[in-house]
């Protein structure tokens, strides 16, 4: 479960800072004068324990799995079907695999018609002439010493020397050299792993892991099995994902339907750490906005569109050949270097008509020129509106960045104090607590930006706003705080201002996010835009 | 570096017994595992490519023939199923492929894919909706074309 990894609602429910008050009242400075100095460091022990989140209705519900997990899973699963059919373990995993780890399919089908479902597989022995008679059961493929032996694949092999060569159930026989370059190829070159067939075209008889296991190389079977554990998980119907952290190969189990994702935003963490979306695979967590929203926003903030937008809000189109001009300084007399047409920059008339008028520029009613500058007004404001809300979405990732630098910092120092004043580790841990609280609450705001720039003006997104405001004056304030020097006299002062402040950052994340997430439910936001449906 | 005992002994089973008769390799199947300009003595009878000579480029990777050969038209060909570039489609080529298989049924099934274009299935768009729209005008262009670029020298 969730429960035993650090979940980030530790920083947004209530529960977290009951902790830091607890925290607070047992005064951390008397526990060395004190006889239970004991009690005390247990005490202070339990505030960096991970603290069991509070579920709220808008967390979802995962499991974390380990490549291991992983493995084990996929034993068992197996071992269920042949415990149903008894069925060859190899032969249940094919199957497995076969149906995308779908167990009722596959037990309805096979059920129905045995037969028929291993020859689909490719489980049953072809019909072809040098197929043995013998069942599959009682002899499993094995390398066999051929003498004599052509093989029909790499024409190596004569009558006088002997081959080592293997069989599928099929019959079809070949050297154990091209077994191997066959596999080799399925495996590393293709990247092949739910099913390698029998080298024979139209034969359809499937390798099993162990005889795979049999033909090529200890490192290629290595990588078979990892892509092996791939396709599981991207076969598996129940809703498994990797986790998009770096390096990390665990795997994320959360049960989210394409259409929750219009009131629900499933953000999962990691037993890595890595906070990631399970509907959209976004790596970080985009609450409150829906994921919709945030593929909508990461688009419009990659590709050029606002290339687009800046070129029509910064410059004009000569009105005779339609050459985009940009007008980098001089008078507003404007020739066309490639027409020669000229006209006025203003009013986009044709200069001609101003002679020496110029500053009475008396074409304002002029129809074509009004409609140019309409044209460009407007999507100058879009484009206002655009950095408007992009500006702040990224100057708190930004700020975000530059709060974990000044941490950095801040920690050599406090080190420093440890060292030659009598503080301990556990009272500097306020600044650590107070910049993860920042840094979370960095993100939070940065997606409100985002949400934001798509909602309709009403006052529902007032209301909205309020709260992004509240929320973003309360995070400036902390992190005004977490700028201050460090000194052994200010420390207790400054420690218990962050605290205070701390809390009440997380509670203005709090109430935005539950206020955010209750609206997605209750569908009480509207956008201007059709945000786009990821089911 | 000599050729694998596979190709040598594909390209003398060629010589002999080449299907329909008269495939023959032009060039010498050289160092870089290159069969070029193997030659379909004519398109299948009954065809609209009857009676035309059809350069091939063939072009073995490395691993081959855990891969599958690289196959092109060097003729010009009107044909649903093989584009401007001489780019073939054909499934033997691709995910069908199967290390038993060799150069004599690659050309085999391109033989059989000039009788049967499959315009359902098309890598020639353009072609493909002429063949389905009006199939006899698109028969009649394959004839033209075969008799204008696929003629013997």
């Amino acid at each position: 479960m969730s429960d035993d990894s650090d979940n980030y609602m530790d920083a947004a429910s209530f529960e977290g800072s009951d902790i830091v008050e607890d925290y607070q009242s047992s005064n951390p400075s008397e526990a060395f004068s004190d006889d239970d100095v004991e009690i005390e460091d247990n005490e202070a022990f339990i505030v960096n324990e991970p603290v069991k989140p509070k579920k709220s209705k808008f967390d979802v519900d995962y499991k974390v799995y380990d490549i291991n997990d992983i493995i084990s899973n996929q034993q068992s699963e197996t071992e269920q079907v042949c415990s149903i059919f008894g069925l060859q373990r190899q032969d249940a995993t094919i199957l497995l695999r076969h149906f995308g780890w779908n167990r009722e399919k596959l037990i309805e089908r096979y059920s129905e018609d045995p037969e028929r479902i291993l020859k689909q597989v490719g489980l049953a022995p072809g019909t072809s002439a040098s197929a043995q008679s013998d069942s599959r059961a009682n002899s499993p493929v094995r390398l066999k010493r051929v003498k004599g032996f052509t093989c029909e694949i790499c024409f190596t092999g004569s009558e006088d020397t002997s081959t080592q060569t293997l069989a599928l159930a099929c019959g079809h026989r070949f050297c154990s050299d091209c077994w191997k370059m066959h596999c080799e190829e399925k495996i590393s070159g293709q990247g092949e792993s739910r099913k390698i067939e029998c080298m024979q075209g139209d034969c359809q008889t499937v390798m099993s892991e162990q005889v795979i296991s049999q033909v090529v190389p200890e490192y290629i079977f290595q990588r078979y099995q990892t892509l092996a554990n791939k396709t599981y998980v991207e076969d598996n119907r129940r809703g498994l994902r990797f986790c998009p952290g770096p390096d990390c190969g665990n795997v994320i189990e959360c049960q989210v339907r394409g259409s929750d994702l219009e009131s629900l935003i499933p953000i999962v963490v990691c037993k890595c750490g890595q906070a990631s979306c399970f509907g959209c695979s976004f790596s970080g967590d985009h609450r409150p906005a829906l994921c919709g929203v945030t593929k909508l926003w990461v688009k419009k903030c990659e590709d050029d569109s606002e290339t687009a937008n800046w070129i029509s809000a910064n410059t004009k189109e000569c009105p005779r050949c339609h050459s985009t001009i940009e007008k980098n300084g001089g008078c507003n007399h404007m020739t066309c270097r490639k027409c020669r047409h000229e006209w006025c920059w203003i009013c986009m008339g044709d200069w001609s008509a101003h002679g020496t008028s110029y500053y009475n520029c008396n074409r304002f009613e002029d129809k074509s020129g009004k409609d140019a500058r309409d044209g460009q007004q407007k999507s100058r404001v879009s484009l206002e509106r655009y950095l408007h809300y992009y500006n702040r979405f990224s100057n708190h990732e930004q700020s975000a960045r530059l709060d974990q630098e000044l941490y950095a910092k801040t920690e050599r120092k406090m080190d420093e104090m440890q060292r030659s004043t009598s503080l301990t580790w556990i009272e500097v841990q306020f600044v650590k607590k107070a910049v993860e609280t920042v840094t979370k609450c960095r993100m939070t705001l940065k997606w409100t930006y985002a949400m934001a720039y798509y909602l309709d003006r009403n006052s529902m997104t007032e209301l909205f706003e309020d709260n992004q405001a509240d929320l973003e004056k309360a995070v400036e304030n902390l992190s005004e705080l977490l700028e201050k020097p460090l000194d052994v006299e200010t420390i207790p002062e400054l420690r218990s201002q962050m605290q205070n402040a701390t809390n009440y950052v997380k509670s203005r994340q709090n109430i935005l996010l539950e206020d955010t997430l209750q609206g997605h439910m209750e569908d009480r936001w509207s956008y201007h835009i059709t945000i786009p449906s990821l089911a | 570096m000599s050729l694998p005992k596979r190709i040598l002994k594909e390209a003398e089973r060629l010589q002999v017994d080449a299907p329909e008769g008269s495939y023959r390799i032009l060039e010498e199947y050289a160092t870089e595992m290159m069969f070029k300009g193997l030659k379909p003595a004519q398109g299948p009878d009954g065809s609209p490519f009857e009676k035309g000579i059809f350069s091939l480029e063939l072009w073995l990777p490395s691993s081959y023939p855990m891969e599958p050969p690289r196959v092109r038209f060097l003729t010009k060909i009107y044909h649903p199923n093989i584009d401007k570039l001489g780019r073939i489609c054909l499934d033997i080529l691709k995910d069908k492929w199967s290390p038993a298989l060799q150069i004599r049924t690659v050309l085999l099934s391109i033989q059989a894919l000039l009788s049967a274009p499959n315009p359902d299935d098309p890598l020639a768009n353009d072609v493909a909706e002429h063949y389905k729209s009006d199939e006899k005008a698109a028969i009649q262009v394959s004839k033209e074309w075969t008799h204008k670029f696929a003629q013997p020298a």
